[in-house]
């Protein structure tokens, strides 16, 4: 079985003046998350999207999801962790509860804040998940990287061909990803990221799929700007 | 949701852009997975349309010749990875007399309206047509333009006096290939001859019962009707051509399309009694008709497969140049571009 699971963790906290956590700012006529879920209830392939949120906004999550959607049972909305990680885990337990866990079971994680991700990058992920147990979306850096040890003077800079912008979807089988989490301690968890750096970190393959250059984070006012003028060609 | 449109901004230039799409309407959305380049989406891409067309209908994406799978369908009716052949034409109104692809008020994808080069394509429900099991997916993806052969035939049938001992076909391209293979199956009875101006192309058309070089036309050889498929600036020479070599009271179907105006010889037309009838569009009847044609003719799909050119795969914005490109370089068939992009 194929999950989705949308991480909307997020509290805000770059986005300024903002009230509400960046997930639920309007992009066109919808609240970002509720753009970036309906890319994925599209596909049939996924039995369940799971999104995860603050217990505190987990009504308010429903109530426009259901707005927007319509009530659906191929949506539910659950608690978040209080790192991202953790929020990958509670994903895992619930479907471990729900569903029971399979060694084929496999989990699409995505931010909420990445609405415009396309039907290809998604198949690819399943695909690539599927094929080699995990997979992080990329795109080729075009900055030029500069190392820094000492936030003064560069230290370093790396070769750019080498070097990748991380996005989201990732996707592995579920099964791993707990094995692996549970075998990390405390202090390895606290440098993690994300869930690609959970198999990295243990040594194991992380296929790369190509994302887009669009599929952006939505997470400074800026980025709210891009977004809106993205969809400004809608005709 | 966010949708993620291929428009081509510029001629040679693509951008992604972006649309909402409403999955709780009525709309069937279909991902695209074979699509094929068309002689007017190449005018496009190449900027060989009238600055003032370039001007008025850009960005738009290109590509009204496809074929997809469904992704998703609120009402159910459609089910998830059924593959369909998406229909171009798009009318919003009925009129008893006129066909819908003739209304005037009726919009065309890639035309006026953007075209399915798109991650999904928000289909009306009757503009999409079910593709039969074991179906050849990259002949499918030209559907639309073997539809238009088909709608020719029939109106040509309805127009045209009684006796079609022969037929003549200008042109040795595809469309030629494709409306002279249907006339030779739909109307066993006619001698089909193709009038062409490349020997090594009018070699596959094996089927037909001759072919002429269009310098070398014997004098006294004399068609009933005849079926223009050259278009372009070529297209004049080709209806005069015609002219000269059918007999009276012909019906002489026209098919090329033409950026140009063209001098038609009226006097010769006139003195011998000619109709005339212009088609380049089709109505979806014409699909699921030309698909029920398929189903019940395998080796007619076999031949067409015969005019499938470049196959390009296309993950990236360079693979959609690219498969431009290999279009425009090609001496003929239909470059089909396999779309996971």
């Amino acid at each position: 079985m194929i999950f989705a699971a949308v991480l909307a963790g997020g509290i805000g906290k770059r986005m300024g003046n903002v009230d509400k956590p960046k997930q639920f700012l309007m992009i066109g006529k919808k609240p970002i998350i509720v753009h970036t879920v309906e890319q994925f209830c599209i596909h049939d392939k996924f039995e369940k999207i799971i999104v995860l949120c603050p217990k505190q906004w987990m009504p308010y999550t429903k109530d426009l999801l259901d707005k927007y959607l319509g009530r659906t049972d191929r949506v539910c909305v659950i608690e978040g962790g209080d790192i991202r990680n953790q929020t990958i885990m509670n994903a895992i337990d619930w479907i471990e509860s729900n569903y029971g866990l399979k060694e084929d079971t496999v989990l699409v994680t995505h931010d909420a804040v990445r609405p415009f991700v396309t039907s290809r990058i998604i198949e690819d992920n399943i695909l690539a998940a599927k094929k080699y147990g995990a997979c992080d979306t990329v795109v080729p850096a075009t900055d030029t990287i500069v190392q820094s040890d000492d936030e003064k003077c560069i230290a370093n800079i790396p070769e750019r061909s080498k070097f990748w912008h991380g996005q989201t979807p990732q996707s592995f089988m579920a099964v791993k990803f707990k094995e692996l989490y549970e075998s990390l301690t405390e202090e390895e968890k606290d440098i993690l990221t994300d869930a690609a750096k959970v198999f990295v970190m243990k040594g194991e393959k992380v296929r790369m799929v190509e994302g887009e250059n669009f599929n952006i984070k939505v997470t400074y006012p800026y980025d709210l700007q891009l977004a809106e003028t993205l969809l400004e060609g809608d005709k | 949701m966010l949708n993620t449109i291929y428009r081509l901004v510029e001629p040679m230039r693509f951008e992604a852009q972006f649309t909402d799409i409403d999955i709780k309407g009525d709309d069937v959305i279909v991902r695209p997975t074979h699509l094929s380049i068309c002689n007017a989406d190449r005018r496009y891409y190449q900027g060989k349309r009238p600055p003032e067309v370039l001007q008025k209908k850009l960005p738009m994406a290109l590509i009204h010749e496809g074929i997809g799978k469904v992704v998703f369908d609120k009402k159910g009716e459609f089910l998830p990875g059924q593959r369909v052949v998406m229909v171009p034409n798009n009318p919003v109104e009925e009129d008893e007399v006129i066909s819908e692809n003739y209304l005037r008020s009726s919009s065309f994808r890639s035309s006026g309206t953007d075209g399915f080069m798109q991650d999904n394509v928000a289909m009306k429900r009757d503009r999409i047509v079910p593709l039969h099991k074991g179906m050849n997916k990259k002949v499918a993806s030209f559907t639309e333009l073997a539809a238009v052969s088909y709608h020719t035939i029939n109106r040509f049938g309805e127009i045209a006096h009684k006796r079609r001992k022969t037929i003549g076909v200008w042109g040795d391209g595809n469309l030629a290939f494709i409306t002279s293979l249907f006339l030779k199956k739909r109307m066993p009875e006619s001698r089909i001859i193709i009038f062409g101006k490349n020997d090594w192309k009018m070699v596959n058309f094996p089927f037909a019962d001759g072919t002429y070089n269009i310098t070398a036309i014997p004098k006294d050889l004399f068609v009933d009707h005849a079926f223009e498929c050259v278009g372009r600036e070529a297209s004049g020479a080709a209806v005069n051509q015609i002219i000269d070599h059918i007999n009276p009271e012909g019906t002489i179907a026209i098919m090329g399309v033409s950026e140009v105006f063209v001098p038609i010889n009226t006097r010769m037309m006139l003195e011998k009694g000619l109709r005339m009838v212009g088609s380049s569009r089709c109505g979806k009847k014409d699909f699921c008709d030309t698909l029920e044609f398929y189903r019940n003719n395998p080796e007619v799909v076999e031949y067409m497969q015969s005019i499938v050119g470049s196959v390009v795969r296309v993950k990236t914005m360079t693979d959609i140049n690219k498969a431009f490109e290999e279009d425009i370089k090609a001496p003929g068939g239909k470059t089909v571009m396999i779309w996971e992009k």
